[in-house]
């Protein structure tokens, strides 16, 4: 494969970590709304649905980053240094989930159940928001600059430069909190969506479709406010010679450029609406989430195919356009994205088996029943 | 400049504040892991009921650890963007494919099958359960596997060449990465030592419950998988340990000077057995490096060569290039004064290369290739300003070495003596001295960890100054952060971390306590 295949290639892969990212936030989604719940019995079933898939999220988020830094360094170098308090908060949401299960109701909890839930809380709230900041302000924008010679100056070496904000200016932008919000409603959305399939227990199901209501709303409006914002956004393109250069219309330009991926994003989002239309309108649907979910991930995959192909920067610098980031000027060399080609053979592999465990645990529907006989220390 | 070097500790205080953090749950979850998988694979064949309830006993201690694992593992990958964003891009080329290898093949089938583990007793047939157990035993070490080889491939930087076009270097052969032999003996001796921890922990907590004489049979079944665990762990973290050593005295030299706090070597080199070190002895005078010492002689030829009359260099020969063949005939080496110039001379070339490039100067460029290849492998000495610059800390790592050592000959004994008196009860049990032993079993848990973590020092404190050896020391791997924001978020995750752990240990000790008090011969699925 040539070189330039290859970069297309590793930002398919992880476009496909991404939108299989953004679906598993139904696990944050979830965690939201556990405070609302006000039926212990729920409030349980719905904890323990969480916990048996709270492990894939945090998973692909590890694996999206371990792929990004693989496949195009330059990103995770620029990004991560620079948008520092924005990944950080990020990150630290993220480490007091990983424990909240497993600790919230075991004997010797020190902090007490209501703490690790309230963890959950922050964390089902600032993971998408935060996290969708950062894909938003990859469409918006960041204030950076890059200068690789740098690397040989000892007294000022760190090849990127960023403002004094180090990622809270991004998180001051009202378009990515816009971008943000949109993703925590998604998650939220699709959380309800989850439960009603997950949980066989019709008073749950007909609370988490009132919910529905509520969520899905907000997350269409925004959807539709974001879908606008980018449309009518400048973005970067980069000439033959590598020159960047900000142009108005730039998003809307690539949908229209490559009108296959115009085809993912309408029937992406038709499958969501049908999949929360139907669980809305039809209360013997419980399967809503898998066309929601597909939905969700073919939207997400259109969004990122349009942030980085067709001669876009993924990650343009407001400051200097030429300091952009572009699948030609951040990727990794040939033979090592050729060689992670060869280990990316194995992941439908991956997918089938975590397919096959995921549908060997819940092809019994959790119930109270089941939460009531369950040894207190088994279950989350 | 001050506020750089600000930066560049309180990032490297924050590193070392999540490694050690994270290395506290991660080899009991490798231990535990295949301790749990064989008692399971116990239970299966025998489909006695008495084993399912052990395997149960450790499956709920091993999910509470897990998390906490996974929690602090995070943290570091994104931490190599964070706070060492130059160092990502500069070898991020070959440094990230392990860690995307990680988690493409290890950590997703770590955490696929763990809930399979966990919940589905009820769930899955009892061999899917069994092999789904064990597959989260082989994914954590599968992503021990590839952490390692990233890990050694900053010792040893191999199969890569540097781009000056791109400014980085750049993957030549995966294999040379992946099957590197400091790769190779990292690997087996880091995996194999958490074996020993997860039979350490099983010892030491059985011997808790027999000290207060609760389910002896659960206890016996226990230190029979988790004595000959961490036995077979201890012996064969010893021998890898020795490969180590040789591999260390080939490729990191002062690593290994600093190891034995050896100023000057000779051929026939002893091996200090203990010792307390001068502190005011340093590589610029003639003190004696010792207060204190007793020494086995040729020990350490022997454990670096395999070769009792073999020379070596200690820190000031390193520095000064000096070595010797058997024979005791001088050999000269390439001085740190040397590499400080050949490194500048590549850096130089490096600055030419772009206004070559741009005017399609050949002979510029091919001078400026001839110094790369030539003086590459010397490029980060050229960011020092003397030779001391490259030295590590010597105490730290000449006392964590001893520690470690010591402790693993005390460990193999220890795992020696609880075998035996698992398969000779007799010997024990009724005797008066017998609490002795459950209590030196408690106190090895932590006797234990203070020996995993010292092994890690010596490795990562050992090759300081360098983010990878000889090729770029930690003040240019460093983001453009300010040391102010790097302190707050220190401190954060000090806070955080610690609160976990409390809370960790906790619940552990609360687990083992209310459940050694129900009878462990039976279970309730």
């Amino acid at each position: 494969m040539t070189y330039y295949i290859l970069q297309n290639y590793w930002w398919l892969i992880i476009s496909v970590l991404g939108a299989l990212l953004v679906f598993l936030l139904f696990v944050q989604g979830g965690q939201s709304m556990l405070v609302c719940v006000k039926n212990d019995d729920q409030r349980t079933m719905m904890v323990n649905s969480l916990g048996r898939k709270w492990e894939f999220t945090f998973t692909t988020l590890v694996t999206f980053g371990g792929a990004f830094f693989a496949s195009f360094p330059l990103f995770y170098s620029t990004s991560f240094g620079g948008a520092y308090w924005l990944w950080m908060l990020i990150l630290f949401s993220f480490v007091v989930q990983a424990v909240s299960y497993e600790y919230r109701t075991k004997g010797g909890n020190v902090y007490g159940t209501r703490t690790f839930d309230t963890l959950l809380f922050v964390n089902g709230v600032l993971g998408p928001v935060l996290l969708g900041v950062v894909v938003g302000s990859m469409f918006f924008g960041n204030e950076f600059t890059i200068t690789k010679t740098k690397l040989l100056d000892v007294a000022s070496s760190s090849i990127s430069t960023w403002g004094a904000g180090h990622g809270l200016e991004a998180i001051a932008c009202w378009k990515n909190l816009v971008f943000g919000f949109m993703v925590f409603f998604l998650a939220r959305t699709l959380a309800s969506l989850y439960f009603i399939n997950n949980i066989d227990d019709e008073d749950l199901r007909n609370s988490q479709r009132r919910h529905l209501w509520v969520n899905a709303i907000i997350f269409v409006v925004l959807f539709l406010t974001t879908l606008a914002l980018i449309l009518t956004s400048q973005g970067v393109q980069i000439d033959d010679e590598g020159n960047a250069q900000w142009v108005d219309y730039k998003y809307l330009h690539n949908y229209l450029s490559m009108w296959w991926n115009l085809v993912f994003l309408v029937i992406g989002v038709v499958a969501v609406l049908w999949g929360i239309g139907k669980t809305l309108l039809d209360k013997k649907f419980h399967a809503g989430i898998w066309p929601a979910g597909l939905g969700t991930v073919l939207v997400v995959l259109s969004l990122f195919f349009t942030l980085g192909y067709n001669d876009t920067s993924y990650y343009p610098s407001l400051i200097d356009a030429n300091s952009s980031l572009s699948l030609r000027n951040s990727s990794s060399s040939q033979f090592t994205l050729t060689v992670m080609s060869w280990v990316s053979i194995l992941v439908p592999f991956v997918l089938a088996y975590i397919f096959y465990a995921w549908h060997s645990i819940d092809h019994v529907k959790i119930t109270s029943g089941e939460m009531h006989d369950t040894d207190p220390d088994d279950k989350y | 400049m001050n506020e750089l070097i600000n930066a560049v500790d309180w990032s490297r205080a924050q590193f070392a504040l999540t490694a050690i953090y994270h290395w506290l749950f991660v080899p009991l979850t490798l231990g535990l892991g295949v301790i749990v998988a064989v008692m399971e694979t116990l239970y299966y064949r025998t489909r006695s009921e008495k084993w399912l309830a052990t395997t149960k006993f450790w499956m709920t201690l091993f999910g509470v650890n897990f998390a906490i694992g996974v929690a602090t593992g995070i943290i570091m990958e994104f931490e190599f963007g964070t706070n060492w964003s130059n160092y990502s891009w500069f070898v991020g080329d070959i440094f990230g494919a392990p860690l995307a290898i990680e988690g493409i093949l290890a950590f997703f089938m770590e955490s696929t099958f763990i809930a399979v583990m966990f919940f589905g007793w009820k769930r899955v047939s009892p061999k899917f359960h069994l092999a789904a157990t064990w597959l989260t035993a082989i994914g954590a070490s599968l992503s021990a596997l590839w952490i390692l080889v990233a890990n050694a491939w900053m010792q040893d930087p191999v199969g890569c060449t540097f781009n000056p076009a791109t400014m980085r270097n750049e993957m030549t052969s995966f294999w040379a990465v992946a099957a590197s032999p400091m790769a190779v003996a990292k690997f087996f001796h880091t995996v194999l030592s958490a074996w020993t921890l997860g039979g350490a922990f099983v010892v030491g907590v059985s011997g808790w419950m027999l000290l207060k004489g609760r389910n002896r049979d659960h206890c016996m079944r226990s230190l029979k998988v988790g004595g000959w665990i961490g036995a077979i762990g201890i012996v064969l973290t010893m021998l890898t340990g020795d490969s180590s050593a040789v591999t260390v005295s080939e490729r990191q030299p002062m690593k290994l000077a600093a190891m034995e706090g050896l100023y000057r070597g000779d051929n026939a080199q002893s091996i200090v057995a203990f010792g307390i070190l001068n502190p005011a002895k340093t590589v610029d005078n003639d003190e004696d490096p010792y207060l204190f010492h007793i020494s086995i002689p040729y020990g350490l030829s022997i454990l670096a060569n395999h070769d009792a009359q073999s020379f070596v260099p200690g820190i000031n020969d390193v520095i000064n290039g000096v070595s010797k063949d058997r024979e005791g005939n001088l050999v000269n080496t390439v001085s740190y004064t040397e590499r400080i110039a050949r490194g500048k001379r590549a850096q130089d070339a490096v600055k030419n290369y772009e206004a070559a490039s741009r005017t399609d100067d050949k002979r510029a460029l091919d001078d400026i290739n001839k110094t790369l290849q030539a003086d590459f492998k010397y490029f980060g000495y050229g960011y020092l300003d003397k030779p001391q610059e490259a030295v590590p800390p010597v105490a730290m790592t000449f006392y964590t070495f001893h520690l470690m050592v010591t402790v693993g000959g005390y460990l193999l004994l220890f795992m020696l003596v609880a075998l035996l008196f698992v398969y000779k009860p007799k010997l024990i049990e009724g005797k008066k001295w017998a609490r002795w032993w459950y209590i030196l079993s408690i106190i090895t848990i932590p006797i234990t960890y203070i020996c995993s973590a010292s092994g890690w020092i010596v490795a990562e404190v050992g090759r300081q100054p360098w983010a990878i050896q000889d090729l770029m020391p930690n003040k240019v791997a460093i983001s453009n952060l300010s040391a102010s924001y790097v302190q707050v978020t220190f401190w954060i995750f000090a806070v955080i971390f610690t609160a976990l752990l409390i809370a960790d240990v906790s619940i552990l000790l609360t687990q083992i306590s209310k459940k050694s008090k129900t009878d462990l011969d039976k279970v309730k699925l």
